[in-house]
């Protein structure tokens, strides 16, 4: 099951994040959780939200660009190596892992996004693997 | 439409109405106005020496500098009283470069005017909104009168308020449009996001562009947002010289043709000032026949063009001038290269992933200049090695057009500034660095 991601590109520009954060806040659009990954130039916001077709229609209206993309929601036993253990069975598929970031973590397991070049293949990868995918929603009723 | 007869003169007769008209202006400005009485005198010509057209290479420049030297009205060749209207430039340094019409001088301005609206395209059916500043600024009013002439309907909505542009184009079934071409690319986008597309929704089918640079890149551009079939051409003039009217193109867009019968062009080496021979490139030179007000002789317009003598296939026989490749005081000199920012458009331009509006910043780093290009991103992306490899073929693309490493910026859609007059993208800080 593939989740929504919001991505928006913000130049390295004082105030431009919190610009971001205003647009998404006025329209009541929520951040479960988010990764700012930035060059010297410009950064890319990668955001998952309760609402991103919402979030990305006002960012758009605001000037910003935008992106929604298909990321996987993964939860993972909280023990070390679990992770290795799925990113093998996803490469050995020929799927390409492009990024990742963490999204919670309890005692006993944790949450992590995951983008993949083919995110409907990797979902079923997932799937024949017994690994437990998420929408945002459900996480934000953890 | 040829609006007048004498647009297809031939060459002879053309000329001779120059050499009529040169002879009687040199004459009257010797008399009546002080400052070209003794430029002349100091150089040894009189008016009697000015036999041919050729001879006209013997007076002397006139430079911008002069008119402000002489400001307000030092270079008018009418008493005061004879002036129906006062035009004067933007002026950001210094006082501003006034200008001045006699009845007789409208009367020429309008003619003028009406010649290149018609080689545009525009008939008397024509709804022509001008979106240019009305006020001291020729652009507006220039247009406007000649427009009128020749029958159009006008809607002279001047500049800003561009949601309520968008309505009267809507309403009042606007088929052409008056602007700077970066502002007609505003207007564009601000329809868009009304959601109005203008190639659907709009009946804008002429667009007259005038006041800034408009390069086949732009012209491209004009054709993507306002549709394949618009007819867009560029006119020239300068308020120095009467303001819009000195040239247009006509449907052929191959060079601006120049009413000759009002004006002499010549094109010189802009450093040494000798005249280049037919078809050269150079600075652009031209003296006024049929000013009474401000006749201004071999007036330096810093402009970079050259001369197109071959007949046009509209059937106009008056010279062309090419389609400006910069102005001589536009160009940078950065790390000892020559750039014209009209280059640097291209570049931007020829990019589907980037937006027509752009920045260029000039500094000083170290003992070295340094090229920054602002630009800003038109494509949706998630990705930082999409990112990285639309910044480098513009940066590649700078270097083989301008030979110059330049950094690339990409910002986010709408955070440059937009401009409603001509547009001013370079930012020089070099001199307060």
């Amino acid at each position: 099951m593939t989740a929504k991601q919001l991505s928006v590109f913000i130049e390295n520009r004082k105030g431009r994040l919190s610009e971001v954060l205003d647009v998404l806040k006025e329209n009541g659009v929520s951040i479960i959780s988010l990764s700012l990954a930035d060059t010297t130039e410009y950064g890319l916001l990668r955001l998952i939200v309760n609402n991103p077709e919402q979030g990305r229609e006002q960012l758009a209206k605001a000037g910003f660009s935008t992106l929604l993309s298909d990321v996987l929601i993964i939860k993972i036993p909280h023990v070390a190596g679990s992770l290795q253990a799925i990113l093998k069975k996803i490469e050995k598929e020929d799927i390409n892992v492009e990024y990742l970031y963490g999204l919670s973590i309890e005692s006993e397991q944790a949450y992590v996004v995951l983008k993949a070049s083919d995110a409907q293949r990797t979902s079923k990868v997932l799937e024949e693997n017994g690994i437990e995918t998420l929408l945002p929603d459900q996480i934000a009723k953890l | 439409m040829i609006w007048s007869e004498v647009e297809t003169y031939s060459r002879e007769k053309i000329e001779e109405i120059q050499l009529e008209r040169l002879k009687e202006t040199v004459n009257r400005v010797y008399n009546k106005v002080e400052p070209y009485r003794k430029k002349m005198d100091e150089m040894g010509v009189k008016p009697e020496d000015i036999k041919s057209l050729k001879d006209l290479a013997k007076l002397p420049f006139v430079t911008k500098q002069d008119l402000r030297d002489n400001y307000p009205f030092g270079l008018f060749a009418v008493d005061k009283d004879k002036l129906v209207r006062i035009h004067a430039s933007s002026g950001t340094t210094g006082k501003p470069t006034v200008v001045g019409y006699t009845q007789g001088d409208l009367e020429t301005w309008t003619e003028c005017v009406s010649r290149i609206a018609c080689m545009g395209g525009a008939t008397s059916k024509d709804v022509a909104q001008i979106c240019f500043g009305y006020g001291m600024f020729t652009g507006a009013l220039g247009l406007h009168y000649g427009l009128e002439n020749i029958g159009a309907t006008i809607v002279p909505s001047s500049t800003g308020n561009s949601e309520k542009q968008i309505m009267y184009m809507q309403d009042f079934e606007t088929s052409l449009l008056v602007a700077t071409p970066s502002y007609a690319l505003r207007l564009a986008e601000v329809a868009r996001s009304m959601g109005i597309d203008p190639k659907k929704d709009l009946k804008v089918k002429i667009g007259l562009v005038g006041s800034e640079l408009l390069t086949e890149a732009m012209r491209e551009e004009m054709h993507k947002y306002w549709g394949e079939d618009m007819l867009v051409t560029s006119n020239y003039g300068m308020s120095e010289l009467m303001g819009p009217g000195v040239s247009g193109e006509c449907e052929y867009l191959d060079g601006m043709h120049i009413n000759e019968d009002f004006f002499i062009p010549e094109i010189i080496n802009s450093e040494t000032g000798e005249v280049l021979p037919a078809g050269e490139k150079g600075e652009l030179v031209i003296t006024c026949i049929k000013k009474e007000g401000l006749p201004l002789i071999r007036y330096r317009t810093k402009d970079i063009t050259r001369l197109i003598y071959e007949p046009c296939k509209c059937g106009r026989t008056f010279v062309r001038m090419e389609n400006l490749s910069g102005r001589s005081d536009d160009m940078l000199k950065i790390r000892g290269v020559n750039v014209f920012p009209s280059q640097i458009e291209e570049v931007i331009l020829s990019f589907s992933e980037l937006g027509p509006h752009y920045e260029i910043i000039v500094e000083r780093e170290g003992y070295n200049d340094k090229l920054t290009v602002k630009v800003e991103l038109n494509v949706e992306t998630d990705s930082f090695s999409e990112l990285e490899r639309i910044a480098n073929s513009v940066k590649n693309k700078l270097r083989i057009i301008l030979g110059l490493d330049a950094k690339v910026s990409l910002v986010s859609p709408n955070t440059l500034q937009r401009f409603e007059g001509k547009a001013k993208r370079v930012k020089d800080l070099r001199g307060k660095q």
